[in-house]
Order: C-alpha cells, then sequence, then structure tokens
C-alpha cells in the first residue's frame, strides 16, 4: 500500500471537501436549482429584459471604474506604506482594513451623507457642477470604499518581500526609476495585482447595503443587479430573483478562471524571466 | 445577509422549538418597518393588562416578513401594512383563509392613507396631488417595488388621476408617469425616504402615510416641516392575522387572539391614536377629532377591483408600474 508523505492526508481531505460542499457548493446549487426550474426561454427572457441589462450595465460600469481606480491608487497606497517611513504611518495601516469590518449600510450612509447636496463634499462639488449622490458616479464611489483593502493588501506583502538587491542590480546596471519599476517589481507583483483587482471587482458586482443608499435605485439608470434581485424577491418571485441571481454567479466565477488563468501565465513568465 | 439572518433565525427556531412549545405566554409579532415604536407601545400596554407575558418583536418590510415567516420565522402574529402578504401567507398554509373575518373591519384594527409632507411655510404651494405632476416640484417617496407605503402611494395618485380624468387610461397613465419622473431618488423604505427628504433636503414634498408625516412633524419641528392633507386619498389598512400554524404548534392560539383583540380596545386605540393611525373606536376617535382632519378616503376594492386585481395589473413583473419605469 502507498504510503503519503502528509499523514491523514484523507481524512483532512475529506473534512475540507466536506465543509467546501457544506459551505460553499450547497447554497450555490440551491440557487442553480431554483434557476433551472425555469425553462430556458423564460430565463433568458428575465435575463435579458431591459430592466435587467440597464442593471448590469450600471453595475459592471460602476465596478469597472471603481476597481481601475482602486488599482491605481491601491498600488500607491500600499507602496507608501511598504517604503516610507512616517508618523501615523501604522494607524493608516490599520484604517485600509477599516472597509472589511465595517458593515457596509454604515459605509452607504456615512458616503450618502457626505456626498449629498448639502453634505461635505457634495456641497462643494455641486458649486462645480458634479454631483456624486443619486448617481452612477455615487455607485462608483461606494465600490472603491469598500473594495479598497482587496488590492493593497494582496500587494502589500509582496512588496514587502521584495529583495532589495534585485533593485540594486538593476541600478548598477544602470536602469532609471522607471525602467527598474517596469521591468523589475511591475512583474513580480502583477500576480498579485490580478488576484487583488479580480477580487475587488468581484466585491463590486456584489455589493449592495454601500450603495443603496447612495444610489437613487431608479430603474434603467442608477439601479444595480443586486438590487433588481431584492426586488424581484419582494414580488415573491424567486426564480426571477435566482435566474438574475445566476448571472452575477457566473459573471464572478469567470472572472475568477480568468484571473487565474492569467496569473498562472504571468507566475510562468516571471519564473522564466 | 438577509440570508444569513433567515437560516440563523430558522435554526435558532429548530434548537429552541420544543421550548416554545412548553411556552404559552410569549408570543413573536412580526411587523412593519415602521411599526417599531407603535407596537413597543402597544405591547407596553398590553402586558399592564396581562401581566407575565412576553411579546417579541420582529420588524422589516412586510413582503420580506412574510418570506420570512415561510422559511422558518415563528411569528404567532402578523400585523402587516398589505393585504396582499397576509394572503401570500394564507397561499403558503400558515393563515386560515377568511382571516378577514376573525376581527372586526377587515381584521384592520387602525388605518391610515398617503399624505403629504412639505417644508414649512409650504414655498411651492402644495396642496393637492395634481400639483405633484409641475416642472418645478420634486417628490420623494420610497421604492414602489419595496415599500408598501409606496404602493399604497402609487396606487393613490392613481385613484385621483382616475377621478380627475374621468377613467381616460392614457391620461392617467401620463399623469402618474409625471409624479414618477419627479422622483430624484427611490429609497428602499420608508424611514430611508424620510431621511432622504429630511436630512438630505432633497425634493419639495415627501409622500408618505398620515401617521408617518405626523410623527416627522412632531420630531423635527414646524419650522422644519409641516403636514399638507390632500383632497383624497387612499385607505391604507393595516391588516393583522394568527399564524396559525405556528401559533397552534406554540399553543399560544388563545394568547394570540387576545392580542390582536387588544389592538381593538380603548387602550390599544388610543396608542395607535397617539402614533398618528386613524382609529375605529368612537370614544378614541372623539379624544383625537382635532388632530385627524377630514378627508375623503377611496378604497382598493372600490377603485382597483381588489388586491388580486391590483398584483395582477399594477405589481407583478411587467404590469402597470414596470411599464413606468421601463419608459423613461
Amino acid at each position: 500500500m502507498k504510503r503519503n508523505v502528509l499523514p491523514g492526508l484523507r481524512l483532512s481531505l475529506g473534512v475540507t471537501l466536506f465543509y467546501v460542499g457544506l459551505i460553499v457548493l450547497l447554497p450555490l446549487a440551491a440557487l442553480a436549482v431554483k434557476a433551472a426550474s425555469l425553462g430556458p426561454s423564460e430565463y433568458w427572457a428575465i435575463v435579458s429584459s431591459p430592466r435587467s441589462v440597464a442593471s448590469y450595465k450600471v453595475t459592471v460600469l460602476a465596478a469597472l471604474g471603481a476597481t481601475i481606480f482602486n488599482l491605481l491608487f491601491g498600488l500607491a497606497l500600499a507602496w507608501v506604506l511598504t517604503r516610507y517611513r512616517f508618523p501615523g504611518r501604522r494607524l493608516v495601516d490599520a484604517m485600509v482594513d477599516l472597509p472589511f469590518a465595517l458593515p457596509t449600510a454604515v459605509a452607504g450612509i456615512s458616503l450618502t451623507a457626505l456626498f449629498s447636496a448639502n453634505g461635505w463634499f457634495g456641497s462643494v462639488l455641486a458649486h462645480l457642477g458634479i454631483t456624486v449622490a443619486y448617481t452612477p458616479l455615487g455607485i462608483m464611489i461606494a465600490m472603491c470604499f469598500t473594495s479598497l483593502p482587496f488590492i493593497v493588501r494582496t500587494v502589500q506583502p509582496v512588496l514587502e518581500d521584495l529583495d532589495p538587491a534585485l533593485e540594486e542590480a538593476a541600478q548598477s546596471l544602470g536602469g532609471s526609476d522607471w525602467t527598474i519599476f517596469r521591468k523589475v517589481i511591475l512583474p513580480l507583483l502583477t500576480p498579485a495585482l490580478l488576484a487583488g483587482t479580480s477580487l475587488s471587482f468581484a466585491r463590486s458586482l456584489g455589493e449592495f447595503g454601500a450603495i443603496i443608499f447612495i444610489a437613487g435605485n431608479q430603474p434603467m439608470s442608477t439601479e444595480i443587479t443586486a438590487l433588481l434581485i431584492f426586488i424581484r424577491l419582494e414580488e415573491y418571485d424567486y426564480q426571477a430573483a435566482a435566474a438574475i441571481a445566476s448571472v452575477l454567479l457566473i459573471t464572478a466565477f469567470v472572472m475568477l478562471a480568468i484571473t487565474n488563468w492569467m496569473q498562472a501565465r504571468a507566475l510562468r513568465y516571471t519564473v522564466k524571466g | 445577509m438577509n440570508r444569513f439572518l433567515i437560516l440563523g433565525t430558522a435554526l435558532a427556531a429548530l434548537i429552541t422549538g420544543p421550548a416554545f412549545a412548553q411556552e404559552p405566554n410569549k408570543l413573536l409579532n412580526a411587523s412593519y418597518d415602521i411599526a417599531r415604536e407603535l407596537f413597543a407601545a402597544e405591547n407596553e400596554a398590553f402586558i399592564k393588562v396581562h401581566p407575565g407575558v412576553t411579546i417579541d418583536q420582529s420588524h422589516a418590510g412586510t413582503s420580506k416578513q412574510a418570506r420570512a415567516i415561510v422559511e422558518g420565522l415563528e411569528a404567532d402574529v402578523v400585523t402587516f401594512n398589505q393585504v396582499t402578504d397576509i394572503d401570500f401567507l394564507v397561499k403558503q398554509g400558515f393563515v386560515s383563509k377568511d382571516w378577514q373575518k376573525d376581527f372586526p373591519n377587515s381584521a384592520s384594527p387602525f388605518y391610515s392613507f398617503p399624505s403629504f409632507l412639505v417644508r414649512a411655510g409650504n414655498p411651492k404651494n402644495i396642496k393637492d396631488w395634481n400639483d405633484l405632476v409641475r416642472d418645478d416640484v420634486k417628490v420623494v417617496f420610497p421604492n414602489p417595488k419595496t415599500s408598501g407605503n409606496a404602493r399604497y402611494t402609487y396606487l393613490a395618485a392613481t385613484a385621483y388621476a382616475r377621478e380627475a380624468f374621468g377613467g381616460d387610461e392614457e391620461k392617467v397613465e401620463a399623469f402618474v408617469k409625471k409624479i414618477f419622473d419627479n422622483v430624484p431618488v427611490f429609497d428602499t423604505g420608508g424611514r430611508a425616504a424620510t431621511t432622504t427628504f429630511v436630512e438630505r433636503q432633497i425634493g419639495d414634498v415627501l409622500i408618505t402615510f398620515e401617521a408617518e408625516t405626523r410623527g416627522i412633524a412632531k420630531q423635527y419641528g414646524a419650522d422644519k416641516v409641516e403636514s399638507v392633507i390632500p383632497s383624497v386619498s387612499l385607505l391604507a389598512e393595516f391588516p393583522v392575522a394568527v399564524v396559525d400554524k405556528v401559533a397552534k404548534k406554540h399553543g399560544t392560539e388563545t394568547l394570540a387572539k387576545t392580542y390582536l383583540d387588544f389592538l381593538y380596545s380603548e387602550e390599544g386605540q388610543r396608542v395607535a391614536a397617539q402614533f398618528g393611525h386613524r382609529v375605529h373606536d368612537e370614544k378614541v376617535k372623539a379624544e383625537f377629532s382635532k388632530e385627524f382632519p377630514e378627508i375623503r378616503l377611496v378604497k382598493v376594492d372600490d377603485v382597483f377591483g381588489g388586491w388580486d386585481k391590483v398584483q395582477k395589473e399594477h405589481f407583478a413583473s411587467g404590469a402597470a408600474l414596470d411599464k413606468l419605469y421601463g419608459s423613461r
């Protein structure tokens, strides 16, 4: 009989699969079953209705905007936190996790208070002719807030572990700062950035609590997909809710699959390079 | 989050189920969102008369509450703001079919109607429903898809328009659509809409139950807001029922009935009136007559042919209400 190197592998594997099945797969299966009780044409009619499509558009575009913003700002934040020492650094570092710990409804309420026309930011922006609260821009800002930690927290450890010798070597070979960043640091960061980006995007797709306060919730213009699911449930229309939910689920799944694949490629590239 | 809550409640019910069965002096009242304070007061009054009894409260949107009960929330009684949500429980076998005959006034101990709240001094001079279609008026009410409160608003506006246009459906539709186009934000619940109107200073008029407008006016003061009662509105009933299936399991059938009967008693009616609801008890009515000006109320049954029809023609997916949004 072939023996495993790790003792008790079979038992731990069994426990792992059981828990993944119970906690992750079972609820998703229940959702799929609910959605599957619709015929294909009914399913299609629900998920492709103009109102659903409008909600996907708002959600995906806002999530894209938020993710790009977080990618730039999150990278900068991680960079500053790992490369510089300044008073209050630990505090800033701890604050990054706040959006994780905070109930998202709290975020929604405070962001709305800030950005509404009589809020601190909102009143200033109103003079410039920019309205944030109750527009797609507001949705984007709520998404930015709730998904920021994903990018910072995935990039930070990689930056911390980066061997200074690599940069010194590049410097001694005459590389400019920009070249070093582009050719040495960025390739090493890419897998972490990809992972953070995809998590941030997926979180933005599903965000509900923070957004419904700051979005105007106007059908066809500022109604996010998660709210549409909620609305279908309010109508006792479980199947339609499940059908629309399945679209979000599939999108998130495809997103994660693509980034995993890209990550694998990026890793191969770094190992070879 | 909601899923967790339901799952959690279901689990808790599963574990404590047998314990409940031996405690026939404990009730869970599942009610709608903005009735929190009302029922806190009602329960206190009830316990004074029936010492040793515990009444637990659970509040959320009524449709959500109905769904939670079907999914395992063990509520002995429901006090909702929409007949359709109790009808849903009837269909699922939780409430007896003729529940509306179990208590007086179609099982609705008190009532209210969609009414207006405007800024102090009424700067836009908003008096009635036809002012809501003006280009310079912004209207705030929650999303009728997620709020029973706003469904009444939608129906009341439609009822007004039907009278005004003598049944010209095209004009009625255009009228209601114009009101919806004047709404800058659709909050998901009545209280959120109140915040939008009062705290964020958005809109010129808030439409919500009279009971709520009176509460807001009291809380924020006459220098901020004042309530305006339109010429006509729609009777909003607040139906109550014993959840037979759960009450039978808990052995609380008698207590549940006593509790709901209490809402019709003089004391129960007085509490409801204090919280801005209109009541049926003649004595209490006389006491509060100054606070509740006369208004002509029309009924869903008379204007729309009953809740079943309303549900099908207006609120179902793809029905009249969806068309209003879809065209914008």
